[in-house]
């Protein structure tokens, strides 16, 4: 179990003052300046160390993005933070942005500079208003405080941190259709390469991150690359917030570990599945773009990027969605069929008219209402939408129906075969 | 599709706080890139018709002053207002119901808060305002609160942990004008599990902060 003092997110739960005076008595901007004097390149190469990868869903790993972007350059470069948290079953970045803003505040300016960038751009998502106040309110006491803006922390380094709220569209997740909202437009992702890091917002080099990746820089500089890598597995290191919701007797978020067995975290951290472990039917491991899991696998299987893969689901954002054996797990994934398909940009046409197509196609799956060989045709489709699109949008509806398939087909068959005994003898009366 | 049944005002103009919002919104963009304030933009004719007419939406004529202000073709900022999903096109009543039915909160219940929002207001679908104008109730998807599901999100405030019965007392308190504080209605400390936070107790900070 991680030990309190190995954790980041020491004011997750609001507890404490979430403003300067609380950040700091909790650790956040102690002696800024002199992690800022160890240079840009020390910087970037002790977060390369730590062995931190990307908190928003990908995995990649941090430092190594950082170092793309160019060492000088003719045009301002921008860090853009990605808080457009909107991934079902994802709730951490809420968290620290109501509960611990001056981590990201921070955060902005040591990975800004280690970047060469002049400003961080903050894309919250449009429904966290009220967290997107707190969020400005610690800003305005950051510039006030001298901590941000000119001569930030006394460094001598010029950096501005700018929120900026969505207005409700799921793929401005996406990083470049992230670019394109804060640019005015709609969200709908541009072709890659070029990538941020040469073409990114207005045109200049860009490097988008997720809030926890951002907000975890200022620790791994503090308490160095050993203390994080030390913690979790190898290639899968560090703490991480992971958000336990659905049929769990006491669903939370907490930081724990990565690494730690699934079962581990939902029975000490959640209070277990509701009605016991032998109750589980399934769970989705990291929001709702991985395939779902079964409880054989859910068994023994460990949070963290690698394992999660190797058992063809993924660590997403760490949003472990729990469905007990009274889920009607075929419409659960249905629902996110609906989810990909309301939130397509429809930019690409296998996404924009294929997430419609599976959400009509599992709508009928729901009722058994199909033949047996359409389970067939549906896994078919999510192939020819997966890989085929500008973005990952299209893989991310794929992949919840290719996972209920591959899991959960003897369960789809029968509802097929229980609708066709219902409706066969009715036709034979009539 | 079906006339609207609503009228579009023949004339949209920011006032003063308006105004002055904006400018404040334009200057954290870089000169000539002030489409940027697109999006605020909107919020903030959306809250000025709240002011005005207590109703929270973009008419076409407020779009059209945004994108006079911005120096933007009009038709780029329909696409916007059009795109994303948190801009009213039409009108809706004073409070706005938007419940998150996407699968962690269907999981935990959000049927029945769907079926109680209904009954205690009288909607009976989607997009719908209640007869006496106070609500609108829209579906949203995943609203970014899972471990608190299910959610009702009233205007911008989030009521947490629902079921049928706090959603009847919830709607009881709007109609007297009386919002309760947002968050948890079970008297959850925010996403700690329920019970009282498990981690983090261990360590000590100065009192108050």
């Amino acid at each position: 179990m991680l030990a309190d003092q190995d954790r980041i997110f020491t004011n997750l739960y609001g507890l404490h003052d979430p403003m300067l005076k609380g950040a700091r008595a909790r650790g956040d901007w102690d002696n800024t300046k002199a992690i800022l004097e160890r240079g840009r390149d020390d910087i970037v190469n002790e977060v390369k160390a730590s062995g931190l990868r990307g908190r928003g869903g990908a995995g990649f790993p941090t430092g190594l993005k950082w170092s793309f972007m160019p060492k000088t350059s003719d045009r301002p470069c921008y860090l853009v933070v990605n808080a457009d948290e909107s991934e079902p079953g994802t709730c951490k970045d809420r968290d620290i942005i109501r509960h611990d803003p001056h981590k990201l505040v921070e955060g902005c300016l040591v990975a800004g500079f280690a970047m060469g960038a002049c400003a961080a751009y903050i894309y919250i998502r449009g429904e966290f208003c009220n967290e997107g106040r707190v969020l400005q309110a610690a800003i305005d006491e950051a510039y006030d405080a001298g901590l941000i803006g000119k001569n930030a922390c006394g460094s001598g380094y010029d950096f501005e941190v700018i929120p900026h709220r969505g207005a409700g569209a799921y793929i401005c997740g996406e990083e470049t259709a992230l670019i394109e909202s804060l640019e005015g437009k709609k969200g709908m992702p541009r072709l890659k390469p070029p990538f941020p890091a040469g073409v990114g917002l207005y045109g200049c080099p860009s490097t988008v991150n997720n809030v926890e990746s951002i907000a975890v820089a200022p620790a791994i500089m503090r308490r160095g690359a050993a203390w994080f890598s030390a913690l979790g597995r190898q290639n899968n290191t560090g703490p991480k917030v992971f958000c336990i919701s659905g049929h769990v007797n006491k669903p939370c978020n907490v930081e724990e570990e990565l690494g730690i067995p699934m079962r581990e975290l939902i029975d000490k951290y959640a209070g277990g599945v509701r009605g016991g472990w032998d109750n589980l039917l399934a769970v989705i491991p990291g929001g709702a773009s991985v395939p779902v899991l079964p409880k054989s696998v859910c068994d023994e299987v460990l949070m963290d990027f690698d394992s999660l893969r190797n058992v063809r689901s993924g660590l997403g954002t760490a949003a472990v969605i729990v469905m007990d054996k009274s889920t009607d797990v075929i419409k659960a994934i249905a629902r996110l069929s609906k989810f990909y398909m309301h939130e397509s940009c429809g930019q690409c046409t296998p996404c924009r008219e294929g997430t419609g197509w599976l959400w009509r196609v599992m709508t009928r799956m729901v009722e058994g209402r199909a033949e047996p060989s359409e389970i067939d045709t549906l896994e078919q489709v999510t192939k020819q939408i997966e890989g085929h699109t500008i973005c990952a949008l299209g893989d991310a509806a794929a992949w919840p129906v290719q996972g209920l398939i591959r899991h959960f087909r003897p369960m789809m068959e029968e509802r097929i075969a229980a609708y066709k005994a219902r409706s066969i003898p009715r036709l034979a009366a009539e | 599709m079906a006339e609207p049944d609503f009228e579009q005002p023949a004339h949209f103009a920011f006032d003063a706080e308006s105004g002055a919002e904006i400018a404040h919104i334009v200057a954290k963009y870089p000169v000539g890139r002030q489409a940027s304030a697109v999006i605020p933009a909107l919020y903030v004719a959306q809250r000025q018709m709240k002011r005005q007419t207590g109703s929270a939406w973009v008419p076409v004529k407020a779009m059209d002053a945004v994108a006079e202000r911005l120096g933007m073709a009009p038709i780029r900022v329909y696409e916007v207002t059009t795109f994303y999903f948190m801009f009213n096109t039409a009108p809706i009543g004073k409070y706005h119901l938007q419940l998150c039915t996407t699968t962690p909160c269907w999981l935990r219940g959000s049927d029945e808060v769907v079926r109680a929002c209904r009954d205690a207001t009288g909607i009976k679908g989607w997009k719908e305002t209640s007869a006496d104008g106070l609500f609108t109730m829209t579906e949203v998807e995943c609203v970014g609160a899972c471990v608190n599901a299910p959610i009702l999100q009233v205007d911008d405030d989030f009521y947490e942990d629902m079921d049928a019965e706090k959603v009847k007392t919830l709607i009881a308190a709007l109609r007297e004008g009386k919002p309760p504080p947002p968050g948890s209605m079970i008297g959850r400390q925010t996403s700690a599990p329920e019970g009282g936070p498990t981690t983090l107790t261990t360590l000590q900070f100065a009192p108050g902060t």
